[in-house]
């Protein structure tokens, strides 16, 4: 059954969207933390994306889209009355959200969208909520209005300091840290960011979950295409996570799994492009 | 025993009239099905061969007693629409089972001629029959009974699934299907490959439900979407079917087995069917195949896996299995094929460990075995031989041994009592499990088993399903379905 887009929005010019979706069924289910697989066409490919916002009165779902590939591309093409031919979800355990005290969130790039949700869930379990987001400059920054409204506070870090502190996560992270307070940090991003969250704060021994994002095709199971090594163990991250124990996730093979398919990405990339010049959005 | 006895025996003929199939060169560089099927001359002469026993044993090698004697004579009699009739009447996928059911195991097993000579080619005369129609016959007009204004949800597109819904929408039920994945069809699409089932069959399978009335809701994971408790007690059906196979691959948990290119056989199949990665660019799927591809196993699964990879264009493609040719789990059929079309057959060696550079596999590590004593299963235990180890070149490798309960369904339902495997506890019978008006059938139940009998238990808790929700006395319903319970009966 397709789904129907209800709204776009150019979140950050020239390549990063917001899409709400009609969606009641996975909004009555959903839950921050949980993905949903999405394949735009009959000939897409499944792909895992995480909910950045559920609106279950509304009977909505949110995505943030990046262009960064063939198929990410084709999504931010697609118009507000569009429809995607496949949405499952919701997918993967939700995150683990209880009152605690203080919880700390970092986000880096595009990932802090689905830390919205959670960052929201945790502050209305009571706990003091601090959100570090980091970007490459100012104008990469996205969502720091949004994760405003439902944090306590809100650190931006950014690599050339047009913005906050100057420098990356972890130097904020590794200052409020120092205080002694915290009792859990959650990071959704990039693999990189996360693994060094997941650094620093096993100095502080803070327990540290982070939402693993490998490549997926069913999403629910079936093939093992999602499987990280956490604690010596395979586990798979569409069934057994996303989330997990930031200390104990293999990063490497992570980071190495995540590049499986990189030229046939760049194959697949190329020979849109060259038929659909006129809708690319070249990111900045 | 006097001569006119002897006239009326008779005359056996030897050697049933073979397949055709499409030159092994070509088919190792096409999709297209392997066995072409028998032409009505052919088809005529091999229905020939059965004998037309008093008392025929091929039905009771039928996992769902097709009558296989009077379809064989209607055949003899030329009345091609009459055969499939009478198949149908307890086989609703015959174009399905007549290509994928272990005949040689079931009815071909049990054929009376099979003690002298060959056993009557029954598998090949049903997809004979199952083709003829779908080429030649009229569209049987579909009888559905009254509307009784129950609801019932099955959890699953596979065989198990497919039947019980045909049986209840017949019976007059609303009936809703629910598949997890984009497509309905279950392991008849995402797992058995195009050149051994053509997806098309599956389709019109697929279409025959729709067309009885059933509501086929894709993108929908039980358990995640909605729990069957919700099914229950939010959205109002009557009884819930859980047929969700036996979907979880497993690893060996050996070293090196997350590097890149090692696939689970379920991936690398679901890739290659489902997804349509032989189409890749045209499709935005990809699939890994390497100069040298090594699939470990020995089953069916293991078969399709080596000659899709074959056929995906990998240079040399082998089976790595830990015992002897002699203990292939897979149809003998399929071996031959295999063999045919070029792949390798590594026997008596098992994997130890994945060797790999810069994340990417490079050997498979094995060491061969011999065969000792007979283990548990019956079969001879496989003995690693000191020594022995040996790197076997891989680009990509396969793990194709076997699949366990997926665990979304079962744990999220309140009261379902599991094995020690995560497999369901349902009534042999009855597909009846410990929670009311929930019932399981096919490899969610019994582990990785057949097409075939995954169908028959999904036709037994259709009937026992309907027996439940029109409020009709059912024996065995009286009976304790847990696990104490059936160790009892």
């Amino acid at each position: 059954m397709a789904t129907k887009i209800l709204e776009k929005r150019l979140i950050r010019d020239p390549d990063v969207f917001y899409f709400k979706l009609d969606a009641p069924h996975i909004a009555r289910a959903a839950n921050p933390g949980q993905f949903v697989i999405v394949r735009l066409h009959d000939s897409g490919e499944r792909i895992p994306l995480s909910l950045a916002d559920i609106n279950p009165e509304e009977g909505t779902i949110s995505l943030i889209i990046m262009s960064v590939g063939k198929t990410s591309a084709e999504f931010v093409s697609m118009n507000e009355g569009d429809t995607i031919r496949d949405l499952c979800g919701p997918l993967g355990q939700p995150t683990h959200i209880n009152k605690l005290g203080k919880v700390i969130v970092v986000g880096g790039g595009f990932g802090v969208a689905p830390l919205f949700p959670i960052a929201r869930g945790f502050k209305r379990a009571g706990n003091q909520v601090i959100a570090i987001m980091g970007a490459r400059s100012e104008d990469l920054l996205i969502y720091e209005k949004e994760m405003g409204t439902v944090c306590d506070e809100v650190l931006v870090t950014t690599d050339d300091g047009s913005k906050g502190i100057k420098g990356v996560v972890t130097i904020a992270l590794e200052r409020e840290l120092e205080k002694g307070d915290t009792d859990l940090v959650i990071a959704v991003g990039p693999a990189i960011m996360m693994k060094f969250v997941a650094f620093t704060t096993k100095s502080f021994n803070v327990k540290t979950m982070v939402s693993l994002n490998p490549i997926m095709v069913d999403g629910s199971g079936m093939c093992g295409a999602c499987r990280v090594s956490v604690g010596g163990k395979t586990r798979f991250a569409c069934t057994d996570g996303p989330d997990f124990d930031g200390h104990e996730v293999d990063w490497d093979l992570l980071m190495s799994r995540q590049r499986m398919y990189l030229s046939e990405e760049k194959e697949s990339f190329d020979a849109w492009k060259a038929r659909h010049q006129h809708m690319l959005v070249e990111p900045s | 025993m006097t001569d006119e006895k002897k006239k009326e025996r008779p005359k056996l003929i030897p050697y049933r009239v073979p397949m055709p199939e499409q030159d092994p060169k070509a088919r190792g560089a096409n999709f297209k099905e392997v066995a072409t099927g028998y032409t009505v001359e052919e088809a005529l002469k091999e229905a020939e061969r059965c004998i037309k026993c008093a008392r025929p044993q091929c039905i009771k090698g039928c996992p769902v007693q097709v009558p296989i004697k009077e379809f064989i004579e209607l055949l003899q009699e030329q009345d091609f629409q009459g055969a499939i009739n009478k198949i149908k009447e307890t086989n609703i996928l015959p174009a399905v089972c007549g290509r994928v059911c272990p005949q040689e195991d079931q009815c071909e097993k049990v054929c009376v001629i099979g003690r002298k000579v060959e056993p009557v080619a029954i598998g090949r005369l049903e997809r004979f029959a199952a083709d003829w129609e779908r080429e030649h016959g009229q569209k049987a007009e579909v009888v559905v009974a009254p509307p009784t204004g129950k609801k019932v949800a099955i959890v699953g597109s596979g065989p198990s699934g497919v039947t019980c819904a045909s049986d209840l929408a017949r019976l007059g039920h609303k009936v809703t299907m629910f598949e997890a994945l984009h497509e309905p069809g279950g392991v008849l699409l995402y797992g058995i490959p195009e050149f051994r089932l053509p997806k098309d069959i599956v389709k019109e399978e697929i279409d025959a439900l729709t067309d009885l009335g059933v509501d086929i809701v894709t993108n929908a994971v039980v358990g995640k979407l909605m729990t069957v408790d919700d099914l229950l007690e939010r959205d109002g059906y009557d009884a819930v079917f859980i047929g969700t196979g036996a979907g979880l691959p497993n690893f060996m948990g050996i070293e090196g087995e997350n590097l890149n290119g090692v696939y689970s056989a379920n991936e690398f199949l679901t890739r290659a069917n489902l997804m349509k990665a032989y189409d890749f660019p045209n499709v935005d799927t990809p699939v890994k195949v390497g100069a040298k591809v090594v699939v470990v196993g020995g089953g069916n699964v293991a078969m399709d896996a080596v000659r899709t990879a074959l056929r995906l264009g990998a240079g040399e493609a082998s089976i790595i299995y830990r015992r002897s040719e002699e203990e292939l789990p897979a149809r003998v059929e399929e071996v031959h094929h295999a063999k045919d079309e070029g792949i390798r057959f590594e026997m008596l060696t098992s994997p130890t460990g994945v060797v790999g550079e810069d994340g990417w596999v490079t050997a498979l590590r094995c060491i061969r075995m011999e065969l000792g004593e007979p283990d548990d299963s019956g079969r001879r235990r496989p003995i690693p031989i000191e020594g022995s180890e040996l790197d076997v070149p891989a680009d990509i490798v396969i793990m194709a041994i076997g699949t366990g309960a997926n665990p979304l369904v079962p744990q999220s339902t309140k009261d379902l009592e599991l094995n020690r495997w995560g497999y369901i506890v349902a009534d042999e019978k009855t597909g009846r499990t410990t929670r009311e008006g929930v019932y399981a059938g096919g490899d969610i139940v019994t582990g990785s088993a057949t097409v075939i009998l995954a169908m028959g238990a999904g036709r037994d808790s259709a009937a026992a399903i309907h027996r439940y929700i029109m409020g009709e006395p059912e024996e065995e319903l009286a009976e304790d379905v847990s696990s104490e319970g059936l160790k009892q009966a």
